[in-house]
């Protein structure tokens, strides 16, 4: 008895001078997987124009009912997208979403993708509607064909072991 | 007692309500900052912090006993319609009043106010004691009084397990203090520290160490003898139904009380404020600085001993409570009255021989004695030890149902 407690008491006394495993968040940050599903972006083109041709899938696809689309005839003159029609809405309700990726899915232009941006949070249910404005990537971010997260899919799923720091 | 002693007493009676207020607050910050370490965590570290240069944070999370009042404080408070109102009301107080008015027996220190009293011992009693032995186990009504008053089974439960183990240890709490005193002669609580000059208690009373350590954990009701709020049995035992700073009073009791039990301990085992070269420093500036520097510089040297004395055995308390898990409820009860209690009897009977047979301090005895101690220790661990049972698989020819 007296031997199995002062074996108790010295590997909690070891404990002691071990680096704590915690990750302190808000100045430590830990990597996300590369097939993370987190904030939705819409993406460019490599010569800068909308992915998105209005088509509405993603609503479709939507299990929660949280993407808005409503799709506006192009000027021909000056396109936002290579298609007839592109998004003159696109809101995504942040609060409904459950982050499944079937938008990304049924997405034909690869349009909608979910990257790995994680820290949402609002003070009001208002600001949970993300916009056009705010999804849609820069004109200078735009890429070919598959965009580099989608490639991840054709990998196998990143092991499931800890992240190391 | 003219007006201004009065004044005086009052000042030093707020001064030490605050200050022991004050230490079970950062004694919380100091157990869970500990406890996450033990547990391979960080604790709680973001409440204010001290800045350095450099953007390092010392301290941090230094205002966390602040933060948690204050959260208390805006608490709803409620009351269960089925409670007895007045009596739930009551038992917070019940059980924080005595956590407070057991420091006025202990010498915190020896700081001479020049007419032959000690500012840091506020109440020099002849049965000083028997004092702290009254007022620690009458905290346990204030438990008892709340489990009945919430009207909840849960808090019933735990009332009476509370009362029950108090009621337990008492005896083997009492039995251990008998050796010491039986070792320094008297019951007053500065003797017994001016007795220790020589040698610290914790030699020749070492068995004696143990019983008090072992029964005064169980006395305030802590890790691992913490079955009165056993959460998996019991929700939050006698305090599940008070919230707010009714909850906090009861939370600030118990942790008061194992402060007051580890002071107790360092008064009665570990030499209460004294140490090494105390007097002599003390001296030093008396020769140099005069009488009042002198017993200022002695008090806040002796009050330092003995707070770092404290925080030793609170560390150890924090350290067992990281370690050890809940005792079941008999193996507590058997601890309580079969082992605890015979060997706080022979302790005093061991004692008792010593002081018959060899002079009064003497140093070979007292080292004798506890190494004695030590063997019995040592020797119950392993005879009371649990036995491991055998399990094994015994066949039985099944009977044809029909």
């Amino acid at each position: 008895m007296l031997g199995a407690l002062i074996k108790g008491l010295s590997t909690t006394f070891k404990y002691l001078f071990k680096k704590p495993v915690t990750v302190e968040y808000p100045e430590v940050k830990r990597p996300v997987r590369e097939r993370f599903r987190g904030r939705h972006e819409l993406k460019r083109f490599e010569n800068g124009m909308e992915r998105c041709i209005g088509c509405a899938l993603c609503a479709a696809a939507c299990p929660s009912d949280a993407i808005l689309v409503i799709p506006a005839e192009n000027n021909p003159a000056a396109p936002n997208s290579p298609g007839e029609r592109y998004a003159a809405r696109y809101e995504i309700n942040m609060l409904r979403c459950i982050f499944c990726g079937y938008c990304e899915d049924a997405c034909p232009t690869n349009a909608i993708v979910l990257e790995h941006q994680y820290e949402l949070s609002f003070y009001d249910r208002k600001s949970s509607i993300y916009d056009k404005s705010m999804l849609l990537v820069p004109v200078d971010k735009g890429h070919g064909e598959i965009p580099p997260v989608l490639q991840q899919l054709n990998r196998r799923p990143s092991p499931p072991a800890q992240i190391d720091l | 007692m003219d007006w201004i002693a009065i004044l005086i007493l009052l000042v030093r009676c707020l001064v030490l309500a605050l200050a022991s207020t004050t230490l079970f607050a950062y004694f919380t910050l100091f157990e869970r900052r500990l406890l996450a370490r033990f547990q391979n965590r960080v604790g709680p570290n973001r409440a204010g912090y001290i800045p350095l240069p450099g953007g390092k944070k010392l301290f941090g999370g230094v205002l966390q006993p602040a933060a948690d009042a204050v959260k208390l404080f805006f608490k709803e408070d409620v009351i269960p319609a089925l409670a007895d109102r007045w009596v739930y009301l009551m038992a917070p107080g019940f059980a924080v009043v005595p956590a407070l008015i057991i420091w006025v027996a202990i010498p915190l220190g020896n700081w001479p106010d020049g007419n032959g009293g000690n500012w840091l011992h506020y109440a020099p009693i002849d049965v000083g004691i028997l004092y702290l032995l009254a007022v620690t186990s009458i905290g346990v009504y204030g438990i008892a009084i709340a489990g009945w008053a919430s009207n909840n089974k849960y808090s019933m439960l735990g009332g009476i397990r509370a009362s029950a183990q108090v009621i337990s240890y008492e005896l083997a709490l009492g039995l251990s203090i008998l050796g010491v005193v039986m070792q320094s002669g008297t019951l007053r609580t500065e003797g017994i520290v001016n007795a220790q000059a020589g040698m610290w208690n914790i030699v020749p009373q070492f068995m004696g160490f143990i019983i008090f350590l072992i029964a005064s954990t169980a006395e305030v009701v802590r890790s691992p003898f913490d079955l009165v709020e056993a959460e998996q049995e019991l929700v939050g035992g006698y305090n599940t139904e008070y919230g707010s700073m009714k909850f906090a009073l009861f939370f600030m009791s118990e942790y008061i009380k194992l402060i007051a039990m580890n002071a107790i301990a360092v008064t009665l085992f570990l030499g209460g404020g004294s140490l090494p070269g105390i007097e002599q420093a003390s001296a030093a500036i008396t020769a140099s600085y005069g009488v009042t520097a002198g017993n200022a510089a002695m008090g806040l040297m002796t009050l330092g001993a003995f707070l770092i004395k404290t925080t030793l055995l609170s560390f150890l308390s924090v350290w067992i409570r990281a370690t050890v898990p809940r005792v079941r409820y008999d193996q507590l009860m058997n601890l309580g009255w079969v082992i605890l209690m015979p060997l706080a009897l022979l302790n005093v009977v061991i004692t008792a021989v010593f002081g018959v047979v060899f002079p009064v301090g003497a140093v070979v005895p007292q080292i004798a004695m506890g190494v004695i101690g030590l063997i019995v220790i040592v020797l119950t661990t392993v005879l009371a030890a649990p036995k491991r049972t055998k399990r094994g698989v015994t066949l039985v020819r099944s009977q044809a149902r029909n």
